[in-house]
């Protein structure tokens, strides 16, 4: 009871009714960590950030759809962002949490549950310091980040979420991967 | 006053889509030679409504048409022309052509002009034959009426009712348009106005007299003033001094007419909550439904009382202690009850009555009869019987599918029927009723029944039916069922289009619901359909895989086993099957299509769930089972995407999600690896 307590205290961010022109051009992003890297999402698109609680084996999903979770009478699916950028999976702890993003797709806007490694802060950027993401060579493609931003602490990739959780094509993706393993294994062979 | 009107032009289609049906089932009860004014005015009432919005709303070619049957209507309701059935038939076709129309206006979409223009000749036709009968009487105008030479000019006298605004006309709009045909001189007679302590701003006090100058014709003239004729007295007449001279026009709002608004408002009610068009495609149209205001009072006032028990459980909780609690476990039971309420409540806000399929029937079995040269009386009962909007929409097919072949197949020409002894007038029965917590629909018909020989002996060549064994009446008439089994001994070459009786028992099956067949031969056929009230509740069975519970909808569970050693055979490439009860069922195991962990592996040591669909068993191999409980369905889509072998999810009591299965899904998919 006293877990899902705590899980329950998801902070449900009052920036939603923060209107973007108060703060004239400038843009707000929620950033978390992932893998020792800072990320950020345009704060509008999130709804709210839970702590992390078990949720339902999906059956056939890709292995970066840890499954799907009730968010109040919805049923949501949780993605893993660490598998989805096909880094190495961790052990969640305390401060795991699950950042609820809505995104929009061609069949109108889904809800969706990120797992990241934790939350870092929110960021208020201005339009024009935003730099355009150059080809590198990391572990995320880069069609996914909109952009990037340099603080003081280092720098901070925003993500386009609606690229980077849209389902059709994370689908698309496992599909390819897996007839790919499948051509591997049997020239293995 | 300047409306956007395009809000309302959803509106019109949905509302000129229903005059269509009133229109079409008007006509449908109109006796051939008889005059039943009331059914006349109805249907006139209806098509001018339609000719009216349509002009509002710019769609001429329609305005155009429904002028033509209006002017047709108009000549029966004043008795200057029969009532044929080759008139009504005529207007039974242009109420089809209308609608395709009113289709095609709303998708945007081009109509078939040829066919439009043959049927307004067709009436013109009608209209001229009484023309000549009637050689020179012109109460109202007609595009075929001997026109003269247009005069010069024409004064108008136009004086609107009180309420000529309330009903969203606007006669600065009239006098523009008026203005567009010639040029035109307003005067405005104010004597009406009161004074202003009594004037009513809603209100029309004002009437004008009108002259416009140029050849404008009568027509074009009445054309402008279509919307309002019901609202105002109007007097049209030509200045020029031609022989014709003064065409006095007075259209007036006959008694029996009543106002367009109340009209509507009238309709609205007695139509209740019809949905008004499942023919046609309806590009960017969100579904809307129209429920009764008592529906939504109620739901107003259980959400009242829920808030009064949440306010009463909140004053309890800011400083609860133990000697409140008898106070506390009153707080909730009441809010058990408002949830069970309002939940109810909110379900029946989906629920429409069947009439809304029930009513193409008439329409269907009149032209089929017509068509195959049969006798036939449609009874219809339990039209108001209510059901979920979603059964509803996909009960439609099924049912046109078996009211077709009652008449194709089950019904016998008059003089077979006269030779069994049988009325000449066959019947088909259509009936609707709630039960036990289900929906059943019965379609009969008093017809010849099913040959049970020939369906023997299909069954038997198909390999379907052992030789020599006993079959029951029921095993023999679930044939029909049977894809790929034709029983051509009673199928005439009119049927075959559309759906066969597997596809129609699919549907049913899919919608939850069960089929069952009655017969008698030379008696007739009985199809009884069981739905479930809602699609959006569902008994069902928890089972546990593993870590994770799945549910079952219990509807689909034949019986629950526990396997011993030795009973279950490996048939190579068909994996496991088990012998159960004379058949051999294969097993499903469920851990191994989920790829869920911790499971039970032993076959001995788990259960195996029998369940049936689409007309097949197999058996789901599972770690046990645990509760039965009723469980809403949520759906899967709308964030995620449909997983094969999964027909959507809900909340269990601990607030994880459960997967409920897709039983037809999984044996699809079972069929599609062995």
């Amino acid at each position: 009871m006293m877990e899902t307590k705590n899980t329950e205290l998801a902070t449900t961010l009052g920036t939603r009714s923060l209107k973007r022109d108060i703060l004239a051009e400038g843009l707000q992003y929620l950033t978390f960590n992932l893998a020792g890297e800072e990320y950020g999402i345009d704060i509008l698109k999130v709804q709210e950030i839970r702590g992390w609680m078990p949720v339902t084996k999906v059956p056939n999903a890709p292995v970066f759809v840890r499954g799907v979770m009730n968010l109040r009478g919805a049923i949501v699916p949780v993605i893993d962002l660490r598998l989805r950028f096909g880094l190495e999976a961790v052990e969640y702890t305390k401060i795991t949490v699950v950042i609820v993003v809505t995104v929009q797709s061609d069949s109108g806007s889904r809800i969706i549950g990120m797992v990241v490694d934790g939350v870092s802060d929110v960021l208020n950027v201005n339009a024009t310091d935003i730099k355009p993401s150059p080809d590198f060579g990391t572990a995320v493609h880069t069609e996914f980040i909109s952009g990037l931003v340099t603080i003081e602490a280092g720098m901070v990739m925003l993500l386009d979420v609606d690229r980077l959780l849209s389902i059709d094509e994370m689908f698309a993706l496992e599909a390819v991967r897996t007839t790919e393993s499948r051509g591997v294994a049997m020239l293995a062979a | 006053m300047a409306i956007d009107i395009g809000q309302f032009v959803q509106t019109f289609f949905e509302e000129s889509l229903e005059g269509l049906d009133i229109m079409e089932a008007g006509l449908l009860a109109l006796p051939p030679g008889a005059v039943d004014m009331e059914q006349i005015n109805t249907i006139f009432r209806a098509v001018h409504s339609i000719k009216g919005g349509s002009g509002t709303f710019g769609f001429q070619d329609l305005t155009a048409f429904a002028h033509v049957m209006e002017t047709l209507l108009d000549r029966m309701r004043q008795g200057q022309m029969d009532v044929t059935s080759e008139a009504v038939n005529t207007l039974l076709e242009s109420v089809d052509c209308l609608r395709e129309m009113l289709v095609a206006a709303r998708a945007g979409a081009a109509v078939d002009n040829d066919r439009v223009e043959h049927l307004r000749e067709r009436l013109h036709l009608l209209l001229n034959q009484v023309n000549v009968a009637v050689s020179e009487h012109t109460a109202s105008p007609s595009p075929v009426s001997p026109t003269t030479t247009p005069p010069t000019g024409w004064r108008i006298n136009f004086q609107p009712h009180s309420d000529l605004m309330h009903n969203g006309n606007d006669p600065v709009r009239l006098f523009r348009e008026l203005s567009t045909l010639g040029e035109l001189t307003v005067r405005c007679d104010p004597r009406q106005l009161p004074h202003l302590a009594k004037l009513k701003p809603e209100d029309c006090y004002l009437s004008w007299e009108l002259e416009l100058q140029g050849t404008v014709s009568h027509e074009e003239l009445v054309e402008v003033f279509a919307w309002v004729e019901d609202d105002c007295d109007l007097r049209i007449e030509a200045l020029a001094k031609e022989p014709t001279a003064s065409n006095p026009v007075v259209a007036r709002t006959p008694g029996e007419e009543g106002q367009q608004g109340e009209l509507l408002l009238e309709r609205r009610k007695s139509e209740d909550r019809r949905q008004s068009d499942r023919r046609g495609p309806a590009p960017a149209d969100t579904a809307s439904i129209r429920v009764g205001i008592d529906k939504v009072d109620a739901v107003i006032n259980l959400v009242g009382e829920l808030v009064t028990t949440q306010s009463m459980l909140s004053v309890l909780g800011v400083d609860f202690d133990m000697s409140r609690l008898d106070k506390l476990h009153e707080a909730l039971d009441q809010l058990d009850r408002n949830t069970r309420d309002l939940q109810e409540h909110v379900m029946r806000i989906r629920m429409m009555p069947v009439s809304s399929v029930f009513s193409r029937f008439p329409r269907m079995v009149h032209d089929i009869s017509g068509k195959l040269g049969k006798q036939v009386e449609l009874r219809i009962n339990g039209e108001q019987t209510e059901l979920d909007k979603t059964v509803i929409e996909k009960i439609g097919d099924p049912l046109v599918h078996l009211v077709r072949n009652s008449l194709d197949h089950g019904l016998e020409p008059p003089a077979e029927r006269l030779e069994q002894g049988k009325p000449e007038t066959g019947a088909i029965m259509l009936n609707a009723y709630h039960k036990s917590g289900s929906i059943f629909i019965e379609v009969g018909d008093d017809g010849r029944g099913l040959n049970r020989d020939a369906l023997l002996r299909k069954g038997l060549d198909a390999g379907l039916l052992k030789p020599g064994e006993d079959y029951s009446d029921e095993q023999i008439h679930d044939l029909i069922f049977h894809p790929g089994l034709s029983t051509a001994a009673q199928i005439s070459d009119v049927s075959g289009r559309g759906v066969g009786m597997d596809v129609v028992r699919r549907n049913i099956q899919d919608l939850g619901g069960s089929i069952q067949i009655g017969s008698q031969r030379g008696q007739g056929t009985q199809i009884t359909i069981c739905l479930p009230l809602t699609l959006a509740i569902l008994d069902g069975q928890l089972v546990s895989i593993g870590q994770d519970c799945y549910i079952i909808p219990l509807l689909s569970i034949v019986e629950s086993v526990q396997l011993r050693a030795g009973s279950v055979n490996r048939v190579a490439g068909r994996g496991e099957v088990l012998r159960f009860r004379g058949q051999h069922l294969p097993i499903l195991r469920l851990y191994q299509m989920f790829g869920a962990e911790g499971a039970v592996t032993d076959l001995e040591k788990g259960l195996l769930v029998v369940v049936e669909a689409d007309g097949r068993q197999v058996g789901l191999f599972v770690d046990d089972l645990q509760g039965q409980q009723q469980v809403s369905i949520k759906s899967m889509e709308k964030n995620f995407r449909r997983v094969p072998g999964v027909s959507g999810a809900t909340i269990l009591g601990d607030g994880r999600v459960g997967l409920i299965l897709d039983i037809s899904g999984l044996i699809r998919v079972n069929n599609a690896v062995t």
